[in-house]
């Protein structure tokens, strides 16, 4: 029995069970020939310490797939990627592995890449849109410096090896059917939220299995997000009104373009002049690049392209340090986004102590950076580095006493989302890997009750077996299926299904449906006929013989209806009539002919029965003949004859006729 | 249908659409015939030994009359030069199909469309002739006007709601993208290499391929190279959209437009380029770019004037996935994949909407002008040749291959205006597509009919046609071709409770049969095998013996039997099974056995057994089960 299997690489087993808060949600969705698995994945952060990396390992029809190469951003040692070594415990993965495929550019998606492909060693082709392409090296780099430049950490793959890395990269188009190899496809789909994102759909023979991050099906998510975007604008709006100072801490590449059109249009609608900034470097040439790929943003986006493209923003300037310090109301994105660093944190500082500026965190934090702590509630920092006083080294504290603000996002509207993706994908088993347990649990529940599927929940390093049953492809021969349609209708009825019958042929790995006089003309084999002959000498009642010498031509028509009841009706007259007609005994045999056809003609309905011009009856395709035989006229033979083909019937008939014919009517 | 292009050729026997009032085309006289006795001065105009129809240009449809239109069920579209009658055949026919195109295509066709309509609807005509329409005056017309053919099938350009409403029904595919039709066939664009989203199709079934290639390049420009491989293992090959310009080579005209351009410059000339507003521009626009600081033109102005010019410059920006890998590999930088953002940032390039506005109060000579439309009847371009056609220092080159330069200039002489014809057009030559023909190797090609022969002026030049074993059918307006391919297999799938009920037996040396029967499902040309039904158990009824007297409710299948029952080895059997009296006697074609006992005849021969037996049902079957042990059932 084919299968496919599904192992979760990713994420630490530690985070499972914990009480978690859920700030970003990602939907894997498999599925197979009427059968889909979904894998509901939920990256998380709060007290559990833990921020997912995803990493997926699929085996279907005899591939192996890995989906999304994800690195761990709350780790600092070699917890931070992936477990390689349960594919494969020494040598490369390159044998293994028949394709990597890349869902976006967040590198908890794709972080652990170059690791993967330079450091562990694969060659093999990394499937990525070209958004995704374009901004992963970037980001990764970005990543390099500061682990490695920053923190002078070692271990971590090089500046070449994420160019190597991309040079494996294959990019993808949007519904562009990738042929893999000559079993193995990929076709990817439109997934929204951030630029280049795709949803997957791999495909071997039958079997297909579809991965996605986040769901656009989701009329729900979109609903609510419009909720959480009112959400921010007013806060923002109410600290600027204020004539507070607002910090965005963003990376670069993703919520920080969504939010700059948001505020944009915002800006011009309501007529604000507070000046919005944007830090430079990095984050310029990630709108850039939005510019470039609108056509991978959404259709309002692309369509105003041409009058205005949403990317050159009017509002929102390039950021100076200087600005800082400048008096009245302003708006800021810096990076990072977790104030960990960088411009975003010297900003902080200078801006934490007034109650009337605010920071809004628009996504997740690792333990351990400002953004973290003070999404806690704690108000004094620490911070890093000291100043000398007079001699006496003094640890920095900073008061926190701005608002911090968090863009929430709902996870009941997610699982809608979820609910709503397997609703048309009409799914026969779900999978729901990475996740908050109880969520998971609840989800589970929702799910097997609502659609009447297996929904399994497999954990870390475990694999989960998902039993696919396929149908088999079988080529038709054109003329058995026209045949067959036509005889079938063009509404079949569902109370009689017609049978049809045909010959498989099956030779050097091809199957072939044809009938089977063509099977036997294809493999040149000589048909061979059987053929059984009975002879029946009946016994018919004379009386009947004499009535329906007179009556045969009308009687026929009427009899096919009636004929049950004429012969006891007729059977009453019987001594008389005998009598008048034992005269006319040449028209008898005739008689004998009409008598055997309006038989069974009665009992044999939807059967072909006719009446060829020599006097033989013919039930579909056997044969009945009457004869008498030379030495006694009265005594009248019958004749049957049928081949292989009509047994059944050619029994049930010679049987039934053995008995004679009155008899077979009581 | 595949395509639905628009012959504009029809125009050019048309009197040029001025922006501004020309005092020039107004005072032309108007046509009599020598006798005079055909007077069309109103309709007609002279110019130059040339008459001209002085209305709203006409434009040739593709046929109408041979099939209903409303039972087009899709319309595959190659590229946006071979889409600009859709709206003729989308629009008031009843069509309700769906059009499938590429997202470059449709947004440059419709920038195409958009602009045809406004060249048309900014200068109205008070007056449409017919008059000259008629047979009996068409007759005494002189020139190519007595020849045109179908002129009452000719049209005036369609509205802007017409546009948006054809455009509407157009579905976006990627390249290499398989939509299913219907369940019946799928369909499938690859890179045509020729411009921006430009495809050629693949339609085919799980038995059958056609491939549709149409307008196809193997050079390189800007839009990504054309997919060959692909194209292999096609039963029919339908080939159309070769170069117009078989003789000139791109790359050699390429080097002459800016040798010639840069000579009228620097003499002090204008240059005026008429063209389409998207495709060979921008590769023009790229060779400039390189050409401009080398040759000195650093300060020379460069417009590009169209109603659609913005947005064709902006729009091929943002297309990245369908460009050549150079182009693809700038966008990751991130960098725009065309130089002529930086020719506009520099101010170099400028573009305007159309001569009115902006551009009356920027303009400076002498410059370089690139504007529509390339038949010269009707757009911007109708202004530059009045107002530069009298001086010789001018210079108009034509790159767009689609008009006649003689043709396209006749209702402007006598000019004094140089003239270069340098036509790039990328598009397959001969030479090309016989080797591409080698390599995908298809079954049957179907081409025009012109391709099946040298042109007429150059009938010694057998270079210039398909030369192919078998040779290709050649087609022709209105012929109908019956495509020498017969289908024999279709899909079916066996679900899986059926499959495994199966039996196979090898019947020859890897080769195994297993005898079906099954419920055929057919939906959406989707067809399925199920396993029978078992029927429902039989209602309990009083008259039992009725029961057992019943016909067999359904038919068994009708099973074939192979084989030959071989006499000695029967003989054999018949003994072990009792029947010890058998009488042999042989015949012409095999032999007789009488089983003495029993005074039964079975008769055996090489293809057939003939059981004789009567009144005894036990013993027929004993022996149909002796002589089946020896035959193969199928």
């Amino acid at each position: 029995m084919p299968e496919i299997k599904v192992t979760p690489l990713g994420e630490s087993g530690a985070g499972r069970g914990a009480q978690l808060h859920t700030i970003y949600v990602f939907i894997y969705v498999y599925m197979c020939i009427n059968m889909c698995i979904s894998v509901y994945s939920c990256v998380y952060v709060g007290a559990g310490q833990d921020v997912g990396r995803s990493c997926i390992l699929v085996s279907i029809g005899g591939k192996n797939i890995m989906l999304d190469c994800g690195m761990h951003m709350g780790y600092n040692d070699d917890r931070r990627f992936p477990d390689f070594s349960y594919i494969t415990q020494n040598g490369r993965l390159t044998e293994f592995l028949d394709c990597v495929i890349i869902s976006h550019f967040h590198l908890d998606h794709c972080g652990a890449l170059p690791f993967m492909s330079e450091m562990v060693g694969y060659d093999g082709p990394i499937y990525m849109t070209h958004p995704t392409k374009a901004i992963c090296p970037i980001l990764l780099e970005d990543f390099r410096k500061i682990t490695v430049d920053k923190k002078g950490e070692t271990n971590f793959f090089t500046s070449q090896m994420i160019k190597d890395c991309m040079k494996k990269v294959v990019p993808l188009n949007l519904h562009q059917t990738v042929q893999v190899d000559d079993e193995l496809e990929i076709k990817a789909y439109y997934a929204g939220h951030v630029l280049g994102a795709a949803m997957v759909q791999i495909k071997v023979g039958s079997e297909s299995v579809v991965y996605t991050v986040k769901s656009t099906y989701a009329t729900t998510i979109r609903d609510s997000k419009r909720c959480r975007e009112r959400d921010f604008l007013k806060k923002v709006h109410e600290s600027i009104e204020r004539g507070g100072k607002v910090l965005i801490p963003v990376f670069a590449l993703g919520r920080a373009q969504e939010l700059c059109i948001l505020l944009e249009t915002f800006w011009e609608r309501m007529n604000l002049k507070a000046p919005i900034y944007f830090s430079t470097g990095l984050t310029e040439k990630a709108n850039h690049y939005y510019k470039l790929f609108i056509t991978w943003t959404n259709q309002k986006i692309r369509k105003t392209f041409v009058q205005r493209n949403m990317f050159e923003f009017k509002h929102i300037k390039a950021f100076d340090r200087s600005y800082a310090d400048n008096p009245g109301p302003m708006v800021v994105f810096a990076t990072p986004g977790m104030l960990h660093a960088g411009q975003s944190l010297q900003i902080f500082k200078k801006w934490a102590g007034h109650e009337k500026n605010m920071v809004i965190m628009p996504g997740y934090c690792v333990q351990g950076t400002i953004g973290h702590k003070i999404l806690n509630g704690q108000r004094k920092l620490e911070l890093e580095g000291s100043v000398c006083v007079s001699q006496l080294e003094v640890k920095l504290q900073l008061e926190v006493k701005l608002q911090v603000e968090y863009m929430s996002f709902s996870a009941h509207a997610d699982a809608k989302g979820i609910m709503q993706l397997i609703r048309m994908a009409e799914p026969r088993n779900v999978l729901l890997v990475h996740g908050e347990a109880v969520k998971m649990e609840f989800l589970k529940g929702k799910i097997e009750q609502e659609f009447s599927i297996d929904c399994h929940m497999p954990a870390n390093g475990e694999t989960a077996t998902v039993q696919t049953n396929p149908s088999v492809p079988v080529d038709i021969s054109l003329n058995l299926l026209k045949r067959e349609m036509a005889l079938g209708g063009p509404l079949p009825d569902p109370k009689r299904p017609r049978t049809m019958h045909g010959t498989l042929i099956m030779k050097d790995n091809s199957l072939k449906l044809v009938s089977s006089e063509q099977a036997l003309k294809d493999l040149g084999l000589n048909e061979h006929q059987l053929r059984f002959t009975c002879r029946v000498f009946s016994v018919f009642s004379p009386v009947l013989l004499q009535v329906f010498s007179v009556f045969s031509p009308v009687l026929l028509q009427v009899f096919s209806v009636f004929s049950p009841v004429l012969l006891q009706v007729f059977s009453v007259f019987s001594p008389v009539l005998l009598q008048v007609f034992s005269v006319f005994s040449p028209v008898l045999l005739q008689v004998q002919v009409y008598l055997t056809l309006s038989l069974l003609l009665s009992l044999l309905k939807g059967f072909s029965v006719q009446l060829l011009p020599d006097g033989t009856v013919m039930v579909e395709s056997i044969l009945i003949k009457v004869s008498s035989s030379p030495e006694d006229p009265d005594s009248k033979t019958l004749l049957l004859s049928w081949s292989y083909q009509d047994e059944d019937l050619g029994s049930f008939l010679s049987s039934l006729l053995k008995k004679g014919l009155p008899a077979a009517l009581c | 249908m595949l395509d639905c292009g628009l012959d504009t050729t029809s125009v050019l026997n048309f009197l040029p659409l001025p922006l501004v009032h020309s005092p020039r085309l107004s005072k032309l006289p108007g046509w009599v015939s020598k006798d005079g006795s055909a007077n069309l001065e109103k309709e007609l105009k002279e110019c130059a030994g040339r008459v001209f129809v002085d209305s709203q240009p006409e434009f040739c449809l593709p046929e109408r009359e041979l099939l209903d239109l409303s039972t087009i069920d899709v319309i595959l579209i190659s590229n946006y030069h071979c889409m600009m009658a859709l709206p003729y055949i989308t629009e008031h026919t009843g069509f309700t199909g769906t059009v499938y195109a590429t997202e470059p295509t449709l947004t440059i066709g419709r920038l195409f469309m958009e602009e045809l309509v406004n060249f048309m609807e900014r200068v109205p005509k008070a007056q449409s002739a017919t008059c000259w329409k008629n047979k009996e005056m068409q007759r005494m017309l002189p020139g190519p006007l007595k020849d045109v053919v179908d002129v009452w099938a000719w049209k005036r350009s369609y509205s802007i709601q017409e546009v948006n409403s054809a455009l509407s029904k157009v579905q976006l595919v990627g390249y290499s993208q398989k939509v299913e039709l219907f369940g019946a066939v799928q369909v499938s664009p690859l890179s045509s290499g020729y411009s921006l989203g430009s495809s050629n199709w693949i339609i085919q079934s799980h038995h059958e391929k056609v491939s549709y290639v149409s307008g196809s390049s193997l050079l390189t420009t800007h839009p990504q190279p054309m997919d060959q491989s692909s194209l292999k293992n096609s039963d029919v090959l339908i080939l159309t959209g070769l170069t117009q310009m078989p003789t000139a080579n791109p790359d050699g005209m390429l080097g002459e437009f800016c040798s010639n351009l840069a000579m009228t410059i620097r003499a002090g000339g204008n240059v005026l380029v008429p063209c389409y507003s998207s495709g060979v521009i921008y590769d023009l626009l790229e060779c400039l770019y390189q050409f401009i600081d080398s040759a000195n033109l650093g300060t020379t102005p460069f417009y590009f004037i169209s109603p659609v010019a913005n947005s064709s410059l902006e729009f091929s920006q943002i297309f990245a996935e369908w460009l050549c890998h150079n182009k693809q590999s700038k966008v990751y930088l991130p960098e725009p994949p065309f130089p002529h953002a930086e020719l506009i940032q520099t101010n170099k390039l400028k573009h305007y909407p159309s001569i009115h506005g902006d551009f009356s109060s920027e303009f400076r000579q002498p410059c370089v002008v690139f504007t529509g439309h390339p038949s010269l009847r009707f757009g911007d371009v109708v202004h530059f040749m009045e107002l530069w056609g009298k001086s010789s220092i001018n210079t108009i080159i034509f790159t767009e291959p689609d008009f006649s330069y003689l043709d396209a200039l006749a209702p402007y002489q006598p000019l004094a205006m140089k003239c270069v014809y340098c036509p790039i057009d990328t598009r397959l030559n001969f030479h090309q597509v016989s080797k591409l023909l080698k390599e995908v190797q298809p079954l049957h090609v179907v081409c025009p009919e012109q391709y099946t022969q040298p042109p007429l002026t150059q009938s010694h030049r057998s270079d210039l046609m398909l030369e192919l074993q078998p040779p290709p059918m050649p087609y022709r307006r209105c012929s109908v071709l019956n495509l020498p391919h017969r289908r024999r297999y279709e899909r079916v799938y066996i679900l899986p409770e059926l499959a495994n009920s199966l039996v196979p037996s090898e019947i020859k040396p890897g080769v195994s049969l297993a005898t079906v029967s099954a419920v055929l499902h057919s939906k959406d040309n989707k067809h399925t095998l199920q396993s029978v039904p078992k029927p429902p158990p039989v209602a309990p009824s009083k008259k039992r013996k009725r029961v057992l007297e019943e016909p067999p409710a359904v038919l068994a299948p009708k099973t074939l039997l192979s084989g030959a029952v071989p006499l000695e080895a029967f003989l054999a059997t018949l003994q072990k099974h009792g029947f010890t009296e058998v009488k042999v006697e042989e015949t012409a074609d095999g032999h007789i056995l009488h089983l003495q006992a029993e005074d039964t005849l079975i008769q055996l021969e090489e293809d057939g057994t003939h059981i004789v037996c009567d009144n005894n049902e036990p013993l027929r079957t004993t022996l149909r089960d002796l002589v089946l042990r020896f035959l193969q059932k199928l």
